[in-house]
C-alpha cells in the first residue's frame, strides 16, 4: 500500500515537472525557442540537409551572433548582416553592389539570402558550390571584410563569450573554422521564406487569393517569365545572358567555367520579397521594377550569349507590367522579413 | 541457502557476459591492426629543397626559385600480393614544405600483413571538394581552398624566376580544379618490391621514404617556359602542369622495415 502511493506521488512529480517544463518555454525568448527547419509544402526537397550540422537552438543563436558581428571584418565595420539586410530580405538596400570594408565598393550587386537550403552553387556565378563554405568568399575578399578565418578564430578564442557560446552550441571549447562556418550555416538555412501571399495562394490557404490584377498578373508571368525564374523559387538557378550589354564589362559564369559561352552569364536570381530587393541585376543597374520590365520589352541587346528566348524581347503593354508588377508583390514575405528569430536583436 | 542460489543466478549472467565478450575480443586479435609512416623529402632534380634562398634551374634551363610548397596526399591505399586492397579510411594529408612535422605522415588503423603496392591522389577526391566545411588537412585555414571557385588547391608552388613576365617576377602556380575539361585530380601509384615488401607487424612499424622533386611541376610531357607560363590557378594550364607531375612528382626511394 505503501508502495503504490509512492510511485503515485512518483508519476505526480514527473507529470507537474513535465508541465513546468513545458510553461517555461512560452516564456523564452525567441531565439532559445527550439529552432526547426520544415520544407514548406509546396517546396521539394532541401539540396542541404542538417543531418551533418544537428540544428540546435544554441547553433543557430551562435550563428546569429556571427552573422551580425562586425567586429569579424578587417576593419570591425562590416558584418555579414551589413550587406544583407533582414528589411531587404538580405540583401543590401539601395547599394548597387555590396560596400565592404574602408567603404570599399565590390563588384557585384549583394545577393539576398532566402532558401538557400534548396540551392546548389551560391553567388551570381555559382563558384561556390556548398553552403558551408560560401561565407568565406566575403570573409576573404578585400573589398568585402577583407580578413581570413585564421584571424577570425583567434578573435573568437579571446572574445568573451564566445568559447561558452561554442561550448553550449557543440559541446566543446575547442574554436576552429569548420565550427563557425557550421554555426553560421544554422543562422542561413534556416532562412527560410515562405510564406508569402503568392505561397498562401497556392497552397490553398483558407482567406488567401489574389485580386483580379494579381492573377492576370500571375498569368502573364507563367506565360512571359516562368522558364527561367521557376516556381516555387523563382529561378531555375541556371546561368544566361538577359542582354543588358553587347560585351559584358563582367565575364560573369565563365569565370568560373572558363568557357567563352558562358561569359556574360550570370545566375537567374530568385523574385521572392523583390519588392524589397532593389537595385536589380548582377551590377545594379536598376533600381525600380519599371526599368527592369522596361529593359525585357525594349532594352534587350544582342549580346554574345543572349538566352535564346530573350531574342526579340519580351514585349509587354502597359496594363501587362502593371498586372505583372502586382503579382510579383504578392511574393514579399512580411513573416520572412519581420520574423525576430532572425533579427540582430 | 536461498542467498546463495540468488548470488549464483546473479553471478551467471556476468560470467556469461564476461565470456562472450573474451570470445569478440579473441576474433578482433585475428585481425590485427598498426600503422606505418611516409616520410616526404622535398627536394629540385635531386638537391634539397630549399625555400627561398636556392636558385633551381628547370628543364628549360631558366633559373627559379620556391618561396611556397605544399601538396595534398589523399585517398590511400595498400595492396597485398594476393590483390587485397585496403583503402585507408579518411587519409588526408597536406605536405608543407615550411613545415617540418608535415613532412612525416603516420598512417595509422592498418591491418597487419604484407604490402607490395601503394597508391594515393596528388589533391584531394571530388566528393570533398564540393563537402562543407572541412577540419584538419582539409581546414580551409591551411591556404590550401579556393573561396571564389569551390574547391582545393591541390598542389601550390609560389616562387620567382627572372625569366617570369608577371609583376615582381613571380611564380605562381595553383593546381586544383575537378571538373572536365579541367579535372586536375592525378593518382600515382607505385609497386613495392616483393623481396622488401611493406611489413606492417604489431611490433614493428615500417617507414616509407619518398623523394619529391618540385621541378617535376615544369617537365614529363610539357617542358614548361616561365617567359610563357608563370601563373595558374585551376583550367587548361593547370591540366598541363598536373600531367607533368602525375608520374614524376613522387618516387618511392626506400622502406625501412
Amino acid at each position: 500500500m505503501v508502495r503504490k502511493s509512492t510511485v503515485f506521488a512518483m508519476l505526480f512529480l514527473s507529470i507537474a515537472l513535465m508541465y513546468a517544463c513545458s510553461k517555461n518555454e512560452g516564456e523564452l525568448k525567441p531565439e532559445e525557442k527550439s529552432v526547426i527547419f520544415e520544407r514548406p509544402s509546396n517546396f521539394p526537397d532541401p539540396a542541404y540537409n542538417f543531418e551533418n550540422n544537428m540544428l540546435t537552438k544554441a547553433g543557430f543563436a551562435l550563428g546569429k551572433k556571427l552573422f551580425y558581428e562586425a567586429r569579424l571584418s578587417a576593419d570591425k565595420s562590416v558584418s555579414c548582416g551589413s550587406c544583407h539586410q533582414q528589411f531587404a530580405a538580405f540583401t543590401q538596400l539601395d547599394h548597387k553592389v555590396s560596400h565592404g570594408v574602408n567603404n570599399c565598393q565590390g563588384k557585384r550587386n549583394t545577393p539576398p539570402l532566402v532558401n538557400l537550403a534548396w540551392q546548389k552553387a551560391f553567388f551570381w556565378d555559382g563558384g561556390v558550390k556548398n553552403l558551408e563554405t560560401s561565407p568565406l568568399n566575403a570573409i576573404t575578399d578585400a573589398c568585402e571584410m577583407g580578413t581570413d578565418l585564421e584571424t577570425i578564430v583567434a578573435f573568437l578564442k579571446s572574445t568573451a563569450p564566445y568559447l561558452a557560446l561554442f561550448k553550449q552550441a557543440f559541446g566543446s571549447t575547442e574554436i576552429n573554422s569548420q565550427l563557425i562556418l557550421k554555426s553560421i550555416t544554422q543562422f542561413t538555412g534556416v532562412l527560410v521564406s515562405a510564406h508569402s501571399r503568392y505561397d498562401k495562394v497556392i497552397r490553398k490557404e483558407t482567406g488567401s487569393v489574389f485580386t483580379d490584377a494579381e492573377q492576370k498578373g500571375y498569368n502573364l508571368f507563367k506565360e512571359k517569365c516562368a522558364s527561367c525564374h521557376k516556381e516555387p523559387f523563382f529561378t531555375d538557378f541556371d546561368y544566361k545572358s538577359n542582354g543588358l550589354d553587347i560585351i559584358s564589362t563582367d565575364e560573369g559564369r565563365a569565370h568560373i567555367t572558363g568557357i567563352n559561352s558562358d561569359k556574360g552569364k550570370f545566375r537567374v536570381p530568385t523574385l521572392r520579397n523583390i519588392e524589397y530587393t532593389s537595385p536589380y541585376m548582377h551590377d545594379g543597374r536598376f533600381y525600380s521594377l519599371d526599368e527592369v520590365l522596361e529593359h525585357y520589352n525594349s532594352g534587350i541587346k544582342a549580346s554574345e550569349n543572349l538566352d535564346p528566348l530573350l531574342k526579340n524581347g519580351i514585349p509587354l503593354s502597359e496594363p501587362e507590367k502593371e498586372q505583372i508588377k502586382a503579382f510579383l508583390k504578392t511574393l514579399t514575405d512580411y513573416e520572412f522579413i519581420k520574423n525576430t528569430l532572425y533579427s540582430e536583436t | 541457502m536461498k542467498l546463495s542460489q540468488y548470488l549464483l543466478a546473479l553471478i551467471c549472467p556476468v560470467i556469461l557476459l564476461s565470456a562472450s565478450c573474451k570470445k569478440n575480443n579473441d576474433s578482433i586479435a585475428t585481425d590485427t591492426k598498426s600503422s606505418f609512416n611516409i616520410e616526404f623529402e622535398n627536394q629540385v632534380n635531386g638537391a634539397a629543397l630549399t625555400l627561398g634562398t636556392s636558385t633551381y634551374k628547370n628543364a628549360k634551363g631558366e633559373d627559379f626559385k620556391i618561396n611556397v610548397f605544399k601538396y595534398y596526399v589523399s585517398n590511400v591505399k595498400l595492396t597485398k600480393a594476393d590483390g587485397t586492397v585496403f583503402a585507408v579510411p579518411e587519409s588526408y594529408f597536406l605536405i608543407d614544405a615550411s613545415k617540418d612535422n608535415s613532412k612525416m605522415i603516420t598512417l595509422n588503423n592498418i591491418p597487419t600483413g604484407d604490402y607490395t603496392k601503394i597508391e594515393y591522389t596528388i589533391g584531394v577526391d571530388y566528393a570533398r571538394n564540393f563537402a562543407g566545411a572541412q577540419t584538419g588537412a582539409l581546414d580551409p585555414t591551411n591556404g590550401m581552398f579556393w573561396t571564389w571557385n569551390s574547391g582545393y588547391i591541390f598542389v601550390k608552388l609560389e616562387g620567382t624566376s627572372p625569366q617570369s613576365t608577371a609583376p615582381n617576377n613571380a611564380l605562381t602556380f595553383h593546381i586544383g580544379g575537378v571538373l572536365d575539361p579541367n579535372n586536375t585530380i592525378r593518382t600515382f601509384a607505385t609497386e613495392i618490391n616483393a623481396a622488401n615488401p611493406l611489413r606492417i607487424r604489431m611490433d614493428k612499424k615500417p617507414e616509407m621514404h619518398f623523394i619529391v622533386n618540385a621541378a617535376a611541376l615544369f617537365t614529363g610531357k610539357t617542358d614548361i617556359s616561365f617567359a610563357t607560363l608563370n601563373f595558374t590557378m585551376g583550367g587548361a594550364n593547370s591540366v598541363l602542369v598536373a600531367n607533368n607531375y602525375a608520374n614524376g612528382l613522387f618516387r618511392l626511394d626506400h622502406i625501412h622495415n
